[in-house]
């Protein structure tokens, strides 16, 4: 029943939006391409110009370059596995008849609302920090030495932290699906014979399979772009040992003003992003169809 | 429910589930209760008794004037909440009552904005910022956290418009409404709860976005998170006055995000779970 008028009203009330999400996504995007065949340096202006896929070259034997793909790819897959497992368990636990549901609940949550510079500062200073941080009393009670998280292991500590602030959106969606699931078919399952594993395997896991899906595909949007964490805790060092893409085109482009190359690491970062979201979209968009 | 359960069984879930949820939450805690501690006392080793001091609390303000920080915080998430909504509500609105064949490839391709790295255009809004003045200043940021939660906002109003059901709207041009009546009076007051849990969802969001709100700051509109960031290189180890810093800072949203537990499920898968 949708009239001319009410089809032209509806692209009339339509268009801020798609046109506002479009020069978004647009202007910035061509202007990072067409600084990314550029020489570019706002602090020596006089070697300008265009210089087709040096940048590119210059981004790739860089070895800080190959390290911050792989540093992005080792904290997306660490901190996916960690909580989409960690999360299936949680909610399975959390799920359970309890006294105080509604306070584990409040409890586990809560590290999803924590900014990502104070969990980021926190962790450092009171929990892992090597002489004063609760780890390292920790290790002095068993008579062990202190490990030095960020000077010896700065991924596992930021793998840590970032997991800590994802675990709970995990869980949290996870039981929201496992309490979905039809009791009574749960019944006839048990009734049936069924132990808990077989349980888990044929019922809850298919039933959870969306959720799931849609716990990937939102955290490895953010966690593609993970970047206060590592700002405030190892800064990417020792060296390069914990940078990702996304802090080593913030240090090219803000603290080296080599835009032309940063603006190249923009790229690759933004066909790595299409190539992750290609796959996610594909699996949203299914699921959304049901 | 038929099954019976046994009261071991419900003991050792709770036993359990609290352990963990207070693993979880403990680095929380343990901030509270350092921001109740002297300096002195902070450093000194695992201590989960404070001796109740509110120094840190007053320190904070007085040396880095902390509710300015607040104050801009509060400002930048209800503000682009506040805008975002404004350019949202229509859309989702119509694509939820007047859907096309395109309205679905339109919200994925929105979705899809979302997927592009900030860092691949840090330079360019730099630049952009920096040409037209919007460098540290709160409406420039403002527009900047609206873009960002955007593709979001119109997601989950659609959800939410989407359940209302048409034969009303129908049932009410009928009876000869307006189209303006038919918003006012039939559409709103079944619109406004979806809208709110929105704009919660949206306010904890914008509160937490740490890229642009560090990077396009320097003082006059940095927000709560450009100010903890800023402890990263501290001249010693303030972990007291940090801790008060920090609890100050999450206080608002934990306590609205306790509330919204829902409204975050549906409104960050999609409405693909709820």
């Amino acid at each position: 029943m949708a009239t001319q008028q009410t089809r032209s009203l509806a692209r009339f009330m339509m268009a801020p939006s798609v046109v506002l999400l479009f020069v978004w996504m647009i202007v910035p995007l061509v202007i990072t391409i067409w600084f990314s065949f550029q020489q570019y340096n706002p602090l020596n202006p006089i070697r300008d110009g265009f210089v087709g896929f040096s940048n590119y070259a210059l981004f790739y034997s860089n070895p800080a370059f190959l390290q911050s793909i792989l540093n992005t790819l080792i904290l997306v897959i660490s901190v996916l596995l960690i909580t989409v497992i960690g999360g299936i368990l949680l909610a399975l636990l959390i799920d359970q008849p309890m006294w105080g549901q509604g306070i584990v609940r409040i409890l586990v949550i809560s590290p999803f609302f924590v900014m990502p510079p104070v969990a980021a500062l926190v962790w450092k200073n009171m929990i892992m920090h090597p002489q004063y941080g609760v780890f390292a009393d920790i290790a002095r009670f068993f008579g062990a030495q202190p490990i030095d998280w960020f000077g010896q292991h700065p991924m596992t500590a930021i793998i840590i932290i970032v997991a800590w602030q994802w675990l709970p959106f995990a869980t949290l969606i996870l039981l929201t699906a496992l309490q979905s699931l039809d009791g009574e078919q749960k019944e006839a399952a048990e009734m049936d014979g069924a132990g808990f594993i077989s349980r888990f395997i044929y019922l809850t896991l298919p039933h959870m399979s969306r959720a799931i899906t849609v716990v990937i595909l939102i955290q490895t949007i953010f966690l593609l772009s993970v970047y206060a964490e590592i700002l405030v805790t190892t800064n990417g060092g020792p060296g390069y040992a914990s940078t990702n893409l996304p802090f080593l085109v913030y240090q090219k482009a803000l603290l080296e003003f080599k835009i032309g190359q940063a603006s190249a690491g923009g790229v690759i970062a933004v066909i790595l992003a299409n190539i992750v979201a290609f796959f996610a979209m594909r699996a949203v968009g299914k699921n959304l169809d049901k | 429910m038929a099954r019976a359960v046994t009261t071991q069984h419900k003991t050792i879930a709770t036993v359990a589930a609290w352990i963990v949820a207070l693993l979880i939450f403990f680095p929380i805690l343990y901030t509270i209760i350092t921001s109740f501690k002297s300096e002195q006392e902070a450093i000194q080793g695992f201590a989960l008794i404070p001796s109740g001091t509110f120094e840190s609390y007053t320190e904070v303000q007085a040396q880095s004037g902390y509710f300015k920080f607040f104050f801009n915080s509060v400002l930048l998430s209800v503000g682009s909440t506040v805008l975002a909504l404004l350019v949202a509500i229509p859309a989702a609105w119509s694509m939820a009552f007047s859907p096309t064949k395109r309205t679905k490839d339109i919200l994925m391709w929105m979705l899809s904005t979302k997927m592009m790295p900030a860092v691949a255009v840090l330079f360019p809004i730099y630049l952009i910022f920096r040409d037209t003045g919007l460098l540290d200043s709160r409406i420039g940021l403002m527009v900047m956290l609206m873009l960002i939660n955007l593709p979001i906002v119109v997601w989950m109003l659609y959800t939410y418009f989407r359940e209302i059901p048409g034969e009303i709207l129908e049932a009410a041009r009928m009876d000869g409404a307006s189209l303006w009546n038919e918003i006012i009076y039939v559409l709103t007051p079944m619109a406004v709860p979806g809208i709110a849990s929105t704009m919660l969802l949206n306010i904890i969001l914008a509160w937490n976005e740490a890229f642009w709100t560090i990077r396009l700051t320097t003082t006059e509109a940095a927000p709560l998170t450009a100010f903890i960031s800023s402890f990263s290189s501290p001249q010693g180890l303030f972990w007291a006055k940090l801790s008060a810093a920090s609890t100050l800072a999450i206080a608002p949203i934990l306590i609205m995000g306790w509330f919204s537990q829902k409204q975050l499920v549906r409104g960050l898968t999609f409405g693909a779970v709820k």
